[in-house]
């Protein structure tokens, strides 16, 4: 027998493979088992939204950004009209307010869930995935029965939403609420402590907070290293500075904390929501004084939000048309990506799921 | 006989979609304006935008009228739903009306449009006489409320009463400290431009020269009493005179935000990169350089990043045309 000879392995995962989420690609040297260089390839999903935006006035645009995070299209639709609102300086009515405050906080349990239940199952657990998407149905039932729509609500509008909440929707939700806390220690009890679970995840893509601060990541991938930052303590909007919430944080910066991060964000979400819920005004409009054509004064406006993937920003320039001169969306799905070639080189091959998928992108935001 | 069978069950699904449809057109507002784009669509002529708008406008209005003297909702869809049918069987005699329409239409608008004037006119006036009483400040729910008293009413009430004794931005001083800082450090001519964004929460823009962009960026993110580590957003535009590539700045320490523009040339688009300076400029550069054919001098690796790596042009571009018409 004398020495076997061996070579670097050039591999292609992707772009149709289950556990990329989404149609993204990956193209990985392997010298063994441990990746050597990683180079993402997307663009498969881009479908030029910005473009699109130019031709389109300020309402018909709202649909389009329920196609960019399709997990969670509730705040994607919060962020553009609220750069609208705030360029032209509208009032929205409360009512309003606190329904689109009560069906972003729904939505991002609703994403947490998603992302909970195809995590597990990236690595290997089959169950927690339909345990996740059961509860996940009951808040797209809500959605349902809100907006007539599952995934893309087309739910917002410039001053206020489109619909109402229809009779006893709000006693629904408060029920969901309830029994939802329950739920979460379910699966705290299911998963959180398995041991094959844990030591898959502990200490593997692990980054500290200067380089999670220099990608510019943001959500629990930013806040597992131990940065408490969340746009809605932060910079507040909507009405979350009449809530009392934490902001959950991590230490180590690894996928492990980046999952306790996540899981105690859904607790902190049922906790505005029975706030707000509680709160919620018993009557009222839910559409503001708007003008009949939507022109923003000319100018220009960058607005942030906390969506479950960190922070989603609208970049609007107007010249005082009813179509915006340039729209330009954050997606933090495309800013966290990046750090992924960064975090997969000197790793295990088998680890190249694990943190992809603990970084949480929506494909269809990644590309836009 | 079977014709007619045919016909029976399909009927009500139609009344049903036209409804809809025609609800959805009269509804509300915003829809109508959605409304006022497709018809502007299926005139087809884009020059002629302004009066298919002001059209579909009109029957928004209609539609509100109806609804609002208590007419059933179902007929006022069903007449909209009518109009949209017959819409595309008729497109030349339409627009004849159209234009005359769209004279009668602008001149009202006019009309309104100085009665709003002198409104706003008044109002201005009212809120800087109640701006002096000290219960103004609590005139919006916002306000009442406990935490929300930084910067959100703040911006909003800057915004709504502006009497000409502007009162100044709480964070000019924030921008004069920055180009001060950018002139002695960077240099004299680093800062072509200032100035605060009010409508943005009075973000402190700022536009630096692309020779110096480099090393003030550089300064940005080191300089301690700026300390702006975290690239939010870089966007490209392209304002047909020029392109402009914008970087919003946030400090994690401070919360300050800057928003700082480098502006440069149509024809051979080019801004040093800054990704030594922030990681994240990486893709987002690239972004820009796919859609915008902005060239980043000092990026390691410059390539497409959306678009194929074969594809022609840059699609963001103002005066951008698809090599291949049908895509």
């Amino acid at each position: 027998m004398g020495v076997i000879r061996t070579e670097e392995l050039l591999l292609n995962v992707g772009p149709q493979h289950p556990s990329t989420h989404g149609v993204f690609r990956i193209i990985v040297k392997l010298d063994g088992e441990i990746i050597t260089e990683a180079t993402p390839v997307m663009g498969y999903l881009h479908r030029g939204t910005e473009k699109l935006a130019e031709s389109l006035n300020y309402t018909q645009i709202i649909p389009y950004t329920d196609r960019m995070d399709y997990v969670s299209a509730m705040t994607n639709n919060y962020v553009l009209v609220h750069a609208v609102e705030k360029m032209m300086g509208l009032r929205v009515p409360e009512r309003a307010e606190f329904l689109r405050l009560i069906v972003m906080e729904l939505q991002r349990i609703a994403s947490h869930l998603v992302w909970w239940g195809t995590y597990l199952l990236d690595i290997g657990a089959l169950s927690p995935f339909l345990y996740a998407f059961n509860d996940r149905e009951r808040i797209l039932q809500l959605f349902n029965e809100l907006c007539g729509a599952r995934l893309t609500y087309n739910y917002m509008r410039v001053g206020g939403v489109k619909w109402d909440a229809p009779e006893g929707w709000i006693d629904k939700v408060k029920a969901f609420v309830k029994s939802m806390y329950g739920k979460l220690d379910d699966y705290h009890a299911l998963v959180s402590g398995n041991e094959i679970f844990l030591s898959r995840i502990k200490g593997v893509g692990a980054y500290d907070a200067e380089t999670a601060i220099a990608y510019g990541l943001s959500g629990a991938n930013l806040r597992s290293t131990g940065v408490k930052w969340d746009l809605r303590k932060n910079e507040p909007y909507s009405l979350y500075d009449r809530f009392e919430f934490d902001v959950p944080v991590g230490r180590n910066g690894d996928c492990y904390d980046r999952y306790v991060v996540r899981m105690e964000e859904i607790r902190q979400s049922l906790r505005i929501l029975e706030q707000a819920l509680e709160q919620f005004p018993p009557e009222g409009e839910t559409m503001g004084k708007v003008p009949r054509v939507i022109r923003p004064p000319a100018g220009e406006i960058y607005v942030r939000i906390e969506s479950p993937r960190g922070e989603i920003g609208c970049y609007i320039v107007s010249t005082g048309k009813a179509e915006p001169y340039r729209l330009k969306f954050r997606r933090p799905s495309f800013v966290n990506l990046q750090i992924l070639p960064k975090l997969l080189v000197g790793e295990s091959m088998t680890n190249l799921v694990t943190i992809l998928g603990g970084i949480d992108i929506v494909l269809g935001e990644v590309d836009c | 006989m079977s014709e007619e069978e045919r016909k029976r069950p399909g009927e009500p699904e139609d009344d049903v979609s036209a409804a809809s449809a025609g609800e959805q057109r009269t509804g509300t507002l915003e829809d109508g304006v959605s409304a006022a784009n497709i018809g502007e669509r299926r005139s087809g002529a884009p020059e002629d935008g302004g009066s298919a708008v002001s059209a579909g406008e009109k029957r928004t209005e209609a539609g509100a009228a109806a609804t609002g003297a208590g007419t059933p909702r179902p007929k006022a869809a069903e007449t909209a739903a009518d109009g949209a049918r017959t819409e595309p069987a008729a497109p030349a005699r339409r627009k004849e009306t159209e234009e005359e329409k769209a004279a009668r239409r602008k001149a009202a608008l006019e009309a309104r449009e100085a009665a709003k004037a002198a409104k706003a006119a008044a109002a201005a006036q009212d809120a800087a006489a109640q701006a002096g009483s000290p219960g103004a400040a609590q005139a919006g729910p916002q306000a009442a409320s406990p935490g929300a008293a930084s910067a959100g009413p703040a911006g909003a009430a800057a915004e709504t009463n502006e009497p000409p004794p502007k009162p100044p931005s709480p964070n000019q001083p924030r921008l004069d400290r920055a180009v001060q800082l950018l002139r002695e450090l960077v240099a004299d001519d680093a800062v072509e431009s200032a100035s605060i964004n009010e409508a943005n929460d009075h973000l402190p823009t700022l536009v630096v020269r692309k020779e110096r962009w480099l090393q003030a960026a550089r300064l940005f993110r080191s300089h301690e009493e700026l300390n702006a580590n975290y690239l939010r957003n870089v966007t490209g535009v392209d304002y047909e005179t020029h392109m402009e590539v914008v970087y919003h700045l946030l400090s994690l320490d401070s919360g300050h935000n800057y928003a700082i523009k480098v502006r440069t040339d149509r024809d051979r688009p080019s801004v040093p990169s800054v990704t030594t300076v922030w990681e994240t400029a990486n893709w987002n550069e690239r972004e820009i350089y796919d859609l915008l054919g902005i060239d980043f001098p000092g990026h390691p690796d410059l390539r497409r990043i959306m678009m194929p790596d074969d594809w022609e042009g840059h699609p963001l571009r103002k005066d951008y045309v698809p090599l291949d018409p049908e895509v």
